[in-house]
């Protein structure tokens, strides 16, 4: 007899990330995936779904009412248990540096259960990396509007070209061991305090 | 360096001080102190070794060396970082209801505010309507344990009269005012919080429940303490300063202050001053009330890892069912807490130290002297409210008799 699908929950108020998660458990044959991005009401709604998998991230202060499921009571018909294996420290730490935690329904099997552990941690490092690029990327972006604004400044008030003003900056900030980024702020501020 | 957890409530003082304050730097310790965000992580963090040592909740060590935690690692808790400092807040809707059923006044003690929040369930049980639910932080807690004691001790059930809700503690007052709760039991600074924003009420305080009773330990690896037993004497004398200096009414409110900042409670600091000098405003728009004991980082043997603290923390998990009885339990529960190694790190700077590592709780109705390394030490007074007693020598008795 196959076995019944698995019912996954994702517990993730980052709605970007949990939707990261929920397409790659779809994509991976998962068809019954909830997110639940809304804290309020957390228990009733996971005891509602009744589900075989929950996953949330770390940062997420409602991982304390996921403990009460550790044991049966009225509430709580199938006692769920952190990971599925606590023996493979490597999947929990990797888990752990993810930023995500994974509760499994007891007598789950290991061999169903670790390939969606697995991808949820990759998932979960994916957006963390995405999201990095993308703060360098706006910074870059930044800095590059302050330099050609300081170059504008120089320009005007030294009445000197582009190229010649840029090359000033550089000299500047490689004598003053700074980055050319900081003396543009620099020149953009004392602009704007000095007047004009 | 030892890398630190704590949660921020009030009652990571110690902690903080033990660093901010450089008593951690005067015994050569580096700490990095990190806030975390649950206690499960807490739990989990401890386990991987990414602490070396948290604030943890009273019960947590003990589950965990009882396997029942979650994610469980054996571990110590050589050294408590204070008694008391929570409070049960109820909405000022079911603060009405039961001053309605004559359990209102301002001086109502735990017997008397149980018996009307029982009458309230009875009330709305006839009537047909849906059970209060109560928000406390963890299944492994005092406030849990406390809020089951009180109600019990009007002849509610806890599991079938009403709902027991685990609640964050930064989300108690919001699900108080939403109506997801009618009640909580947590640590200062959040029952303030919810009488200051005018959607609840104090009834009842740990401090009036069970007065000078444990609530937050040092937990750590047992592993670990074995290993760098001369790392953990330093930190135990590190916090053993520090809770002297935070339990001086002088230093409250610098403490208060400190406390204040956003990398650790991140509260007002009037608010927090309330609870370090326990005059607390209990309903809104009222005034401070003194109260006793209220939270106490230092006095009367607070630090002390009492092995009759764990033994009634394990009978309460006996009583509530998250852990069958068992001689071999109760003796894990007992070694959890761990007053030798507290002997050990402070015998040497002369710190008064109990003689005894265990004793009958609820038996002291005043300050006593008790036996003492210095022959100075005060315990005491230390009643729970219905008056009861726990011998730690006849748990069996307590067990068979707690219904």
């Amino acid at each position: 007899m196959a076995d019944a699908p698995l019912r996954i929950v994702v517990i993730d108020v980052d709605v970007l990330r949990a939707s990261v998660i929920e397409d790659g458990l779809r994509e991976a044959g998962h068809p019954f995936v909830t997110v639940i991005g809304e804290m309020r009401g957390l228990m009733r709604r996971v005891v509602e779904i009744d589900p075989d998998v929950i996953f949330i991230n770390l940062e997420n202060p409602n991982r304390d009412v996921l403990e009460q499921m550790f044991q049966v009571s009225r509430t709580v018909q199938r006692p769920i248990a952190m990971f599925v294996d606590r023996s493979d420290t490597a999947m929990i730490e990797a888990a752990v540096d993810a930023g995500v935690s994974a509760y499994v329904v007891d007598g789950l099997k290991k061999e169903r259960v670790k390939p969606i552990l697995d991808m949820a941690i990759s998932r979960f490092n994916a957006v963390s990396r995405l999201r990095d690029e993308l703060d360098r990327a706006r910074q870059a972006l930044d800095e590059r509007k302050v330099i050609d604004r300081a170059k504008g400044i120089l320009m005007k008030s030294r009445g000197i070209g582009e190229e010649e003003a840029y090359t000033l900056m550089r000299k500047t900030a490689m004598g003053e061991s700074r980055r050319v980024a900081d003396v543009a702020q620099s020149i953009v501020t004392a602009a704007k305090l000095i007047g004009g | 360096m030892l890398s630190i957890g704590f949660i921020p409530l009030v009652d990571c003082a110690v902690i903080a001080v033990a660093h901010d304050k450089g008593f951690a730097a005067a015994e050569g310790l580096s700490l990095a102190l990190v806030r975390e965000t649950s206690w499960a992580n807490i739990r989990d963090r401890v386990v991987l070794g990414h602490f070396d040592a948290a604030q943890m909740l009273a019960p947590m060590p003990i589950a965990a060396n009882l396997g029942i935690g979650g994610f469980d690692a054996p571990m110590v808790a050589p050294f408590s970082l204070g008694l008391g400092g929570n409070a049960i807040a109820v909405s000022t809707a079911l603060s009405a209801a039961m001053q309605a059923a004559g359990g209102g006044s301002a001086e109502a003690g735990p017997a008397e505010t149980a018996a009307a929040v029982a009458a309230v369930i009875a009330g709305r049980a006839a009537r047909g309507e849906p059970p209060l639910t109560f928000g406390m932080v963890h299944p492994f807690s005092c406030h849990n344990y406390e809020l089951r004691y009180w109600l019990a001790s009007a002849g509610v059930d806890p599991d079938v009269d009403v709902r027991l809700a685990v609640v964050p503690p930064p989300m108690m007052v919001e699900a108080l005012r939403d109506g997801l709760v009618d009640g909580f039991c947590v640590g200062e600074p959040w029952s303030s919080q919810a009488v200051d924003e005018g959607v609840g009420r104090i009834v009842a305080v740990k401090s009036a429940l069970w007065r000078q009773s444990p609530e937050k330990v040092l937990g750590l690896r047992a592993a670990f303490a074995a290993e760098r037993p001369e790392l953990v004497d330093a930190l135990i004398r590190a916090l053993y300063r520090a809770a002297a200096w935070a339990d001086r009414p002088e230093n409250h409110p610098e403490l208060a202050t400190l406390l204040a900042r956003p990398d650790r409670v991140g509260a007002p600091a009037a608010q927090i001053l309330r609870a370090l000098s326990g005059r607390l405003v209990v309903a809104p728009g009222g005034l401070a009330r003194p109260l006793p004991d209220f939270l106490v980082f230092h006095a009367h043997a607070a630090n002390f890892p009492w092995q009759s603290h764990a033994l009634w923390l394990y009978s309460q998990m006996v009583r509530w069912r998250q852990v069958a009885h068992t001689p071999e339990h109760a003796a894990a529960a007992r070694a959890t807490y761990r007053p030798d190694i507290f002997r050990r790190a402070l015998g040497p700077v002369g710190a008064d130290l109990p003689a005894a590592s265990a004793k009958v709780e609820g038996a002291l109705t005043r300050p006593t002297p008790v036996a003492s390394t210095s022959g100075r030490l005060v315990l005491g007074p230390d009643g729970f409210f219905d008056g009861r007693l726990f011998d730690p020598d006849d748990l069996e008795g307590y067990l068979a008799s707690a219904g």
